[in-house]
């Protein structure tokens, strides 16, 4: 299952929600304001660096660049596009958004 | 492939109908079908034509109506959502005896069914909101 | 995919009232029982507030939508999770809720997550 989270985990449960709830070995991106969850050196990097030995993390390229931040990202997380989550998408068997 | 996509929240004020938009794009360019859009919650108010952006801004509804022409895709705007809202088509303007209408081109007002319908017929949900 | 039966779950995280996604999210609930899927509702994080005891909305002006969670078994929807954890989180029990539910751990939801064919979030 692919897992989309677009809140801030500074600000919101979204990413500790998906992550206590999403399956081993699952596919957890990044979005809008999600992207925050993958800024390297803040209070929520160990946190996501954990999570990366169960899930793999991704990112959306074009968030991150728009604010600012898509060269502070947590080394492992993947960037990707629009078309990079299409492909996820595709590739999952179904997609939950945590809102 | 074929996808659902819903977007839960209006333009301007969330990235969610943005990021919809830029989700479906990449997937038309990728071959993949869009069976439907259905927008849902605030999201209705991606349908009504009467918005004016600012000139060096995006046109949120414009963009959509033009992506629905020339992709023959079905924008779906829920009824009882709209209504709430103030989204009308002709026909609901006169149901509803209201003196104007405002949905724009490529949208059409019609029921939750919808969206199940679009969860049962595609292969993918895909959900934009807030 | 013609007759097959799908199975859909509606993931409720959010409190009612603050925001209208609780309302419109049980108006998708009971629109999409008429298509006979399989159906099952989820309460996780503040969703878990949406079938608290007591809810008397006369103060607001706004439609209190609480005791329609009761008629969900006369729409054959039957299967209503709730988070333990959330529920616990907020220092509430299973007698605080309005309706019959089945307490589910993260790794049980998790597992009835991963069964779903569609999941639709609010």
């Amino acid at each position: 299952m692919l897992h989309t989270v677009n809140k801030s985990p500074f600000e919101k449960n979204s990413l500790d929600t998906c992550l206590a709830h999403a399956k081993e070995g699952s596919a957890i991106l990044l979005i809008e304001d999600g992207v925050y969850g993958a800024l390297n050196g803040s209070k929520m990097t160990a946190q996501i660096q954990q999570a990366m030995e169960k899930f793999t993390l991704y990112a959306l390229g074009p968030d991150l660049k728009a604010r600012g931040i898509a060269d502070k990202v947590i080394d492992g997380v993947k960037v990707i596009d629009y078309a990079g989550f299409v492909d996820l998408a595709c590739e999952n068997d179904k997609v939950q958004a945590w809102l | 492939m074929k996808f659902t996509i819903q977007v839960s929240e209006g333009p301007y004020n969330h990235q969610a109908s943005d990021s919809a938009y830029q989700f479906a794009k990449a997937a038309l360019e990728k071959g993949h079908e869009i069976y439907r859009v259905f927008f849902y919650h605030d999201g209705v108010n991606n349908a009504t034509r009467l918005t004016t952006p600012p000139q060096d801004d995006r046109n949120v509804v414009n963009r959509w109506s033009a992506l629905a022409e020339e992709h023959n895709l079905d924008l779906v705007v829920c009824v009882a959502a709209a209504q709430r809202r103030g989204i009308a088509d002709a026909d609901e303007s006169k149901r509803n005896g209201k003196d104007a209408d405002n949905i724009a081109p490529g949208f059409r007002i019609s029921g939750l069914g919808q969206l199940i319908e679009g969860g049962i017929q595609s292969d993918r949900l895909v959900i934009f909101g807030d | 995919m013609g007759g097959d039966v799908k199975k859909f779950m509606y993931v409720n995280r959010k409190a009612p009232y603050g925001t209208i996604y609780a309302l419109e999210s049980l108006e998708v609930v009971l629109i999409g029982a008429a298509f006979e899927q399989d159906v099952s509702v989820v309460f996780i994080d503040d969703g878990v507030f949406e079938i608290v005891k007591g809810q008397d909305t006369a103060g607001i002006e706004m439609k209190n939508f609480s005791n329609t969670y009761k008629a969900l078994e006369m729409y054959d929807v039957e299967k209503l999770y709730v988070s333990k954890d959330s529920l616990e989180e907020r220092g509430l029990t299973e007698d605080d809720l309005i309706v019959d539910v089945e307490l589910k751990t993260a790794a049980e939801l998790t597992a009835l997550m991963e069964e779903q064919d569609v999941l639709l979030s609010f």
